[in-house]
């Protein structure tokens, strides 16, 4: 009697202790789904939009449908057919009373050089739609680029949904009227350099940040105590203090008539001040104290792990100090290294005030293209492009950090 | 665990002397902004240049009396504050949940609310820029309080949950078999016993959007330019010595959030002893 009841209420219990669990886990979900939403709308859409602008050809589509559905017919070879003459001459006329006209050609101008000009004159030109069989003769006659094969090549390949041509241009790519992927004109390809520039400073940055930041990690880390907690307040201090109070800090300190240039000038060392700033000396010196802390941290935190018996062990083994260091304490530290130098490298290449304030036009990272192409040129396919070139190399690097950060339970060394 | 070292021989204190001295030298290098721009500020000249020639407040007096730098601060706090608000509760709850959510999505839920402080400010910007424009969202103070709490909720989530893996669950357990519902549990139980991870968290969030421009230089209109945002174009064009007191006014700020944090991590190291 007693065995039957226990097992008979055996099964309703198990279901409902798995009920019980499945509306918790249910509720913990319904907790995380306000944030999750909140950052589908200020963040993650934006970025999937700014990256789909990176290969979404919109212009002329939009602009000029009679003539990208006529040119679908056309292989390529020779001219289109009149069909597709009249097609042009009549998206013209529309787009140039709807006042579009020049969105398409700014952007057939990335494909030719010059488009902007014949598109727009054709435009001015073209006073009434050329009679039936006339429109091929009529749009040579107005401007003779029409008779040209590139020209419409360059129609064809903007004729979208998608291109390739913002993405290949942020890496100095172009394609050829054949459609082949060839080198970009030297006058375009500048992203290669700018993005080699930003890796080396964001490389050179790092460097800097270990070899300055090892030594106060480890010095406050074998530090008692309370003696370390007080340096800390030098490491978190300018680590708290605004970005925008640090760089003008460092401007007032090493401009020509500043705190460096007037000590070296009154202990007689240089007769000239030194230009410390808006070169690269500037943006080393400014992005090394910015992110110096984003190493130290890490650091700090994996030595303060590390248990001063091994060195002793290491010793009283018979090892000289330096190979102690070596082979004991050095290969521990490698967690806080990796995390540091990945952290420091991540944030590095992605910076903009820093080197937009204190670097020359040649330190310029690309972030700042990016900023400029949003804001200046309105070019917002190529900022897009170089934005999710960036933001690859980001998440590939935020990938591995997070492989290595997994096993510590750490904050990243983030701001704690 | 205090890692007290103990040189013996020659060498090793020669190693550890090397250490001391240039671990102080990089200390220094890390104030180096601080000490300098703190003395200029006081200077009687406009010239930012050593030795001074005088102390006056003129330049703080600048300060309160620009329109411009005055409402820039406004803007700051009217943002920071909004943002680090909204952050707090999205957080704190996302928090909450993930503490108890186990999932095989888990990782990459964590990844989602946890980007916002990789991905390269330039490029949030540049994204929210197109997206907010067609919505209305750019020139006004929504925007800039929406992208900035995005971009402060992460060292919500990190600090909260923090504070949480500390928290002992028995406490609302014990408190759900009493019969508290789960709102009354939050206020009654576990609310007191997080507050200062709260709290600290709370700080993050403001500082970030305290200190935060790039997104400013491309969704702020005139009217909502931000302290930052004064200081970027000011720096641009020409360092006057206001400029200087801002900085000082806004590392004083650092300073009171940092030694609050400071008292908040000690208060709960005490209370975590005292438990223990």
């Amino acid at each position: 009697m007693t065995a039957a009841f226990v097992a008979g209420a055996d099964v309703p219990l198990k279901r409902r202790l798995k009920r019980a669990e499945r509306t918790r886990q249910l509720r913990a979900l319904g907790l995380v789904l306000p944030l999750l939403a909140f950052l589908l709308f200020t963040f993650v859409v934006p970025i999937a939009g700014m990256i789909w602008k990176s290969v979404d050809d919109w212009e002329v589509p939009q602009v000029m449908p009679q003539t990208v559905a006529a040119l679908e017919r056309w292989n390529g070879q020779g001219l289109p057919d009149e069909a597709a003459f009249a097609a042009l001459a009549a998206d013209i006329r529309t787009a140039r009373e709807a006042g579009n006209l020049a969105v398409a050609a700014k952007r057939l101008n990335y494909v030719v050089n010059g488009f902007r000009t014949t598109l727009l004159s054709t435009g001015r030109k073209l006073k009434e739609q050329p009679a039936p069989g006339t429109a091929k003769a009529t749009l040579i006659e107005i401007a003779p680029a029409w008779g040209e094969r590139e020209s419409w090549a360059a129609i064809k390949s903007a004729s979208g949904p998608v291109t390739s041509y913002y993405l290949l241009a942020a890496v100095d790519l172009t394609r050829n009227p054949d459609g082949a992927v060839v080198h970009a004109p030297a006058d375009q390809s500048i992203y290669r350099d700018v993005f080699l520039r930003t890796f080396e400073i964001g490389f050179g940055v790092t460097a800097l940040c270990l070899i300055l930041g090892f030594p106060v990690a480890y010095l406050l880390a074998n530090l008692p105590t309370g003696r370390s907690n007080l340096l800390m307040i030098f490491v978190l201090l300018p680590f708290w203090t605004s970005l925008l109070v640090r760089t003008c800090a460092w401007i007032v300190i090493l401009q020509s008539e500043g705190i460096v240039n007037g000590s070296l000038q009154w202990l007689g060392v240089i007769d000239e001040p030194l230009r410390l700033i808006y070169n690269r000396f500037g943006v080393y010196m400014a992005m090394t104290h910015v992110l110096l802390p984003f190493m130290i941290l890490p650091l700090y935190s994996v030595m303060r792990g590390i248990s001063p018996a091994y060195m002793r062990a290491a010793a009283s083994l018979g090892a000289a100090p330096t190979t102690a260091f070596l082979r004991i304490y050095l290969p521990q530290t490698i967690p806080g290294i990796g995390a540091g130098c990945l952290l420091v490298f991540i944030l590095a290449i992605g910076y903009y005030i820093t080197p937009a304030l204190v670097g020359g036009a040649a330190d310029q990272m690309i972030s700042y293209f990016i900023a400029f192409y949003t804001t200046e040129t309105v070019n917002w396919g190529l900022a897009s492009a170089l934005g999710a070139v960036l933001l690859l190399s980001t998440v590939v690097l935020a990938v591995l950090y997070g492989k290595l950060a997994l096993g510590r339970q750490t904050t990243g060394g983030l701001k704690n | 665990m205090s890692a007290n070292h103990s040189p013996r021989t020659a060498s090793q204190r020669i190693a550890w002397i090397a250490t001391v001295v240039s671990g102080t030298l990089v200390l220094f290098f890390l104030m180096a902004p601080i000490l300098a721009i703190v003395p200029l500020s006081f200077s009687s000249s406009t010239y930012l240049t050593y030795p001074l020639p005088g102390l006056s407040l003129r330049w703080y007096e600048d300060f309160v009396n620009s329109a411009r730098w005055i409402h820039a601060l406004k803007n700051s706090v009217i943002i920071g504050v909004a943002s680090s608000m909204l952050s707090m509760v999205l957080g704190t709850v996302a928090s909450l949940g993930l503490a108890q959510w186990k999932s095989r999505w888990k990782p990459l839920v964590l990844a989602v609310v946890l980007s916002p402080m990789v991905v390269p400010v330039v490029i949030t910007a540049v994204g929210v820029y197109f997206f907010f424009a067609p919505l209305g969202l750019t020139g006004n103070y929504l925007g800039l309080i929406l992208v900035h709490t995005a971009l402060a909720t992460p060292f919500v989530v990190i600090t909260v949950s923090a504070t949480l893996q500390s928290f002992d669950m028995t406490l609302a357990r014990a408190a759900a078999s009493l019969g508290a519902p789960p709102l009354l549990t939050f206020r009654k139980v576990i609310l007191p016993l997080i507050l200062p991870g709260l709290a600290s968290g709370a700080l993050f969030a403001f500082a970030t959007s305290f200190d935060e421009v790039v997104t400013v230089l491309l969704l702020a209109g005139p009217e909502q330019r931000t302290l930052p945002r004064e200081m970027f174009s000011g720096i641009r064009e020409n360092i006057s010595p206001t400029i200087t007191a801002v900085a000082v006014v806004l590392t004083v700020i650092s300073v009171c959030m940092l030694s609050t944090l400071e008292y908040l991590r000690r208060r709960n190291e005490r209370l975590k002893g005292n438990a223990g």
